[in-house]
């Protein structure tokens, strides 16, 4: 068995002395582990950083197998965002996002090319990392949505309306008016505009609080808390930086 | 199991050693014990009672503190924030930094769920807020990890009353190095990081 794609390196695991378990994210075969002899070594550490795009070769005896994976770099995204706290605390987040939420083996092409999108974006201008706000909350939204676990965010829960939408349900992830939340407005998740239209690309620093309270709250509750883990340690530190500046 | 197996067994743990190397070493020690065998014994008995790790940097050495902390000679303004011993082995070696280390034991990793009350910082906070501390260098690997926690320290750092200076080591080119040897990151580290 044997596949060569491009893909983007998700996370590194030690295995051994030397080696290392890989995990990337690719178009045509989705999420996927191997193992690349010698991936902790001098040489390969650098290709094996997340958020890296990388010429991906998978070889194994059986599909089942866990098989072996080298690596030719394509675009070292990680090398430029390390100087830039925002650019790397986004690129980190969506790695570990990814990384932990997507299912093996299947093809996620909306994910894949939304993460494509981002990192490289993230490390064409890693000191304008704002810019690239709006398009990582529609990535999460669009990730809930390809993992069977979309808001709603068409009409209002309780009037119907699909104007003044500006509330989430924690419960049911359907969006709230402003009118329709009366007084549990206080309960209810702040939906910023730019999960609702996509040609928003700059939002505010509340908007950027918010938006990542909304979606980590139901990837924490839907994508990590069925699978009984935390939401990534990535993904908390990016919402803490948000809060912190907004 | 008998006494040579276990011998193998535990060497076979090290480092750099298989089993079958692990075989040769052992074969080695038996051959030879006086010269070989016991001398080891009796060292590695020594190391275990004596060698323990540093309260004010976590380096490990024979002395609490250890003899870089005791030592008059070096700059107790300029702390080197290091992720672990080896590092600061590195950095000795090189003879490079006259002054203090903090040995963080780790860095934030996402994947193996080091958080920052897992390493060494609150010795780090405590001795810049016991002051003379000039300056904070963190000498952390060029990984996503390493520049996680340096983002985090210098945060952290800078909230702090009597902020020091925080420095980070250099990145690029390595002495030696050709260019059309080196991977892209490093060439873009170098290249971003470029002077006058």
């Amino acid at each position: 068995m044997e596949w060569i794609a491009p893909g983007i390196v998700l996370s590194a695991a030690p295995y051994g002395e030397s080696g290392a378990v890989i995990h990337v994210l690719t178009e045509q075969h989705g999420a996927w582990r191997g193992l690349a002899r010698g991936g902790q070594g001098r040489r390969q550490t650098p290709l094996w950083q997340p958020g890296n795009l990388v010429s991906l070769r998978w070889v194994a005896r059986l599909a089942d197998q866990l098989g072996t994976l080298t690596g030719e770099p394509v675009h070292a995204s990680a090398a430029f965002v390390l100087a830039a706290p925002d650019a790397l605390s986004m690129l980190a987040s969506c790695c570990a996002v990814a990384d932990g939420a997507l299912p093996e083996r299947e093809a996620h092409k909306p994910v894949f090319d939304g993460l494509l999108s981002l990192v490289t974006r993230l490390s064409l201008a890693p000191d304008r990392a704002s810019d690239c706000r709006a398009d990582l909350l529609r990535w999460e939204r669009d990730l809930l949505a390809e993992l069977g676990f979309g808001l709603d965010l068409s009409a209002c829960a309780v009037t119907g309306a699909s104007d003044d939408l500006v509330y989430v349900s924690p419960r049911s992830g359907r969006a709230v008016s402003r009118a329709g939340a009366g007084e549990w407005a206080g309960r209810l998740l702040t939906l910023p505009e730019a999960l609702l239209d996509d040609t928003i690309a700059h939002i505010s620093d509340p908007d950027w609080r918010d938006g990542l309270r909304l979606t980590g709250h139901f990837l924490d509750r839907d994508v990590f808390g069925n699978r009984h883990r935390p939401l990534p340690a990535a993904r908390i530190r990016l919402a803490d930086r948000a809060a912190l500046s907004a | 199991m008998t006494e040579i197996e276990r011998l193998i067994a535990l060497l076979s743990r090290l480092p750099g050693l298989g089993p079958r190397s692990a075989r040769r070493a052992a074969l080695a020690l038996l051959s030879e014990p006086q010269q070989r065998l016991l001398p080891l014994a009796a060292a590695l008995g020594d190391a275990a009672r004596a060698v323990r790790a540093c309260t004010t940097c976590g380096n490990l050495d024979t002395s609490d503190p250890c003899r870089i902390c005791t030592d008059p000679s070096r700059d107790r303004s300029l702390v080197c924030v290091v992720e672990g011993v080896g590092d600061l082995w590195a950095l000795e070696r090189a003879a490079v930094h006259r002054g203090v280390y903090q040995v963080l034991g780790g860095v934030l990793s996402a994947l193996s769920g080091t958080g920052p009350e897992d390493l060494n910082i609150a010795p780090l906070l405590a001795r810049i807020e016991a002051g003379g501390v000039r300056e904070v260098i963190l000498a952390l690997g060029a990984t996503v990890d390493g520049a996680t926690t340096a983002h985090f320290l210098a945060d952290r750092l800078a909230t702090l009353d009597e902020a020091p200076l925080v420095s980070r080591v250099g990145q690029g080119v390595p002495m030696g190095g050709a260019l059309d040897a080196l991977d892209d990151g490093t060439l873009a580290a170098a290249l971003m990081a470029r002077r006058a």
